[in-house]
């Protein structure tokens, strides 16, 4: 009983939206500007699994906290000493799941 | 559960010393609740602090808890413990990009109390653990992030926590530390080195609604029954591995990636999931089934070696926090090592609170239980097993090869006579790159590893 439906592609947006995010007033991650135009690496922008930074075409970084899941990944794989800085959220915000 | 304005009770507790709480538990996961549970059993005044809005929510794993451990905490737990599905079959899948050789073993036995494996959410699970922590006298208080540790001077003794509610500093006489895999506060007590990203994993998974019937028809599973499948060879480049969980009426399905592979790979984890989900010997099994939660975690892969002091003056570190995840390829158990490690830390809080003595020394129990029990014994004997499943072989080449020569064993060449197997073992050892020094090297440590 194997429905031949072929899967349904499910856009960023769509995926980030089956989480709950309980967004704090102020950000729990800071990125220094500066630290990341002389980074080369990058690879907060491909390791982040909920995709919060963005690269500029200054070479900075654009980095938004609201859909982060808090796990931590992006200030371990960052090589620039100080360019993230990186704490929970104020209690009772950020990510909530519900079936994880 | 507390709401957040339940603090004002403590605030007005921390002003006066006489009332402080004996212990304040950081963090209600399983090793906290399970800490919590153990302490307030034994009538002490314990504080579980929780950041998120309620226990788990900020928790995610793969999705199989193993809950013997409780039989003695909370005998007939099996009974009320909100479990999804008990597992009672597992299968280790090694994928290439078009094979796939499954060892697959299912019992009855597993079915039954006392079970085995279950499957479970964790915002369920947590909460009916910290529930019971409440029952026997703790004091839950979510909504709170412990920002600190309070200490007497630079370096002394740990006397409670700061927190970010206004006039939310916690005192007691021991903190157990039980933050999760990037734990602030044993960091701050110093208790770790600089963290390395080779020692984390990163998972990320995907929860998929399909009816329950269709679930038990598709992994051939009874009513309630469920399958854990845990794959390897599905991850590329990156060093890591697959899983697929059946829940009640959803998959949880995701990958793990080895950080460092990640951050060089420049691919996206919710790719390596579509991979795996486009594999031929797993689409069928996760066809149409809806996205329903995304979510990431890390993992402190690394085990023994990479595990912080877990005794400081005033405080204890259990479960994640003190990287007590075992991640030891045929055996990935969390949950059970972070109940046995926060039990641990509960027993030994409270001997050294009844005896007065909170010092490094007074709280030395903990490091004693722990090596004399599952949780230190279990990580010691497989300390270089994440090592040995990271390598390269382990991730690509055996798996290429295991599949290859059960490909040739079963392909039927007639007119040809069949070859021998040793014949043919040899051939496509020989064809695969892999060196017979290495597979005797591999061999060998895997036997010394998991022997």
């Amino acid at each position: 009983m194997i429905p031949a439906s072929a899967p349904v592609p499910v856009s960023f947006e769509d995926r980030m939206a089956t989480v709950d995010f309980r967004v704090a007033a102020d950000a729990h991650i800071t990125v220094d500007g500066d630290a990341c135009r002389g980074c080369s690496t990058r690879a907060c922008v491909t390791a982040c699994p909920a995709n919060l930074f963005v690269p500029m075409a200054d070479g900075g970084i654009l980095f938004n906290y609201e859909q982060c899941f808090e796990c931590g990944t992006c200030y371990l794989v960052c090589d620039t000493a100080g360019a993230i800085t990186w704490r929970y959220p104020e209690g009772g915000h950020g990510v909530a799941f519900r079936r994880s | 559960m507390s709401a957040p304005g339940s603090l004002t009770a403590s605030d007005n507790a921390a002003s006066s010393d006489a009332a402080r709480f004996d212990a304040v538990v950081v963090g209600a996961g399983p090793a906290g609740s399970a800490a919590a549970l153990v302490l307030a059993r034994r009538g002490h005044r314990v504080c579980l602090l929780e950041r998120g809005p309620y226990p788990g929510s900020k928790n995610m794993y793969g999705g199989v808890v193993y809950p013997r451990i409780l039989d003695e905490l909370l005998p007939g737990w099996w009974e009320e413990a909100p479990v999804q599905r008990w597992v009672t079959r597992r299968a280790t899948m090694m994928l290439t990009a078009d094979q796939a050789l499954t060892v697959d073993f299912r019992s009855e036995a597993w079915g039954q109390p006392p079970y085995n494996g279950a499957t479970a959410l964790r915002p369920d699970f947590d909460a009916w653990l910290a529930a019971k922590a409440v029952d026997a006298g703790a004091l839950l208080v979510t909504s709170t992030t412990a920002t600190g540790l309070l200490r007497d001077g630079p370096g002394g003794t740990v006397g409670g926590v700061t927190t970010d509610r206004p006039g939310g500093d916690l005192r007691a006489r021991v903190v157990v530390a039980c933050d999760g895999v990037n734990s602030f506060l044993a960091k701050e007590a110093g208790l770790y080195g600089k963290p390395d990203p080779a020692n984390y994993t990163l998972g990320a998974k995907e929860v998929l609604a399909l009816p329950a019937a269709t679930i038990e028809d598709r992994f051939a599973l009874g009513p309630g029954q469920g399958a854990d499948f845990e794959i390897i060879g599905c991850t590329g480049d990156i060093a890591g591995g697959g899983f697929l969980y059946t829940n009640r009426d959803s998959l949880a399905v995701g990958v793990v990636l080895h950080l460092p592979a990640l951050a060089a790979a420049g691919v996206r984890p919710e790719q390596l999931i579509a991979g795996l989900k486009a594999h031929p010997a797993v689409a069928p099994l996760v066809a149409g089934g809806e996205l329903v939660e995304y979510s990431a975690h890390l993992i402190p892969e690394g085990g023994y070696d990479m595990m912080p002091t877990l005794t400081g003056p005033g405080m204890l570190v259990a479960g994640d926090a003190a990287a007590m995840c075992l991640a030891a390829g045929i055996w990935l158990e969390g949950v059970n090592f972070a109940i046995g490690s926060g039990m641990a830390a509960g027993e030994s809080a409270a001997e050294a609170l009844e005896r007065g003595d909170v010092s490094e020394g007074g709280l030395s129990g903990y490091e004693r239980r722990l090596r004399d029990g599952f949780v230190l014994q279990d990580h010691r004997r497989l300390r270089h097993a994440p090592h040995l499943l990271l390598s390269d072989r382990v991730q690509r080449r055996y798996p290429q090869l295991a599949c290859d020569i059960v490909e040739d064993l079963f392909t039927v060449t007639n007119p040809e006579p069949k070859p021998g197997i040793g014949r043919l073992v040899r051939r496509r050892v020989a064809s695969s790159g892999v060196r017979l020094r290495h597979l005797a090297a591999d061999s060998w440590r895997a036997l010394r590893t998991f022997g």
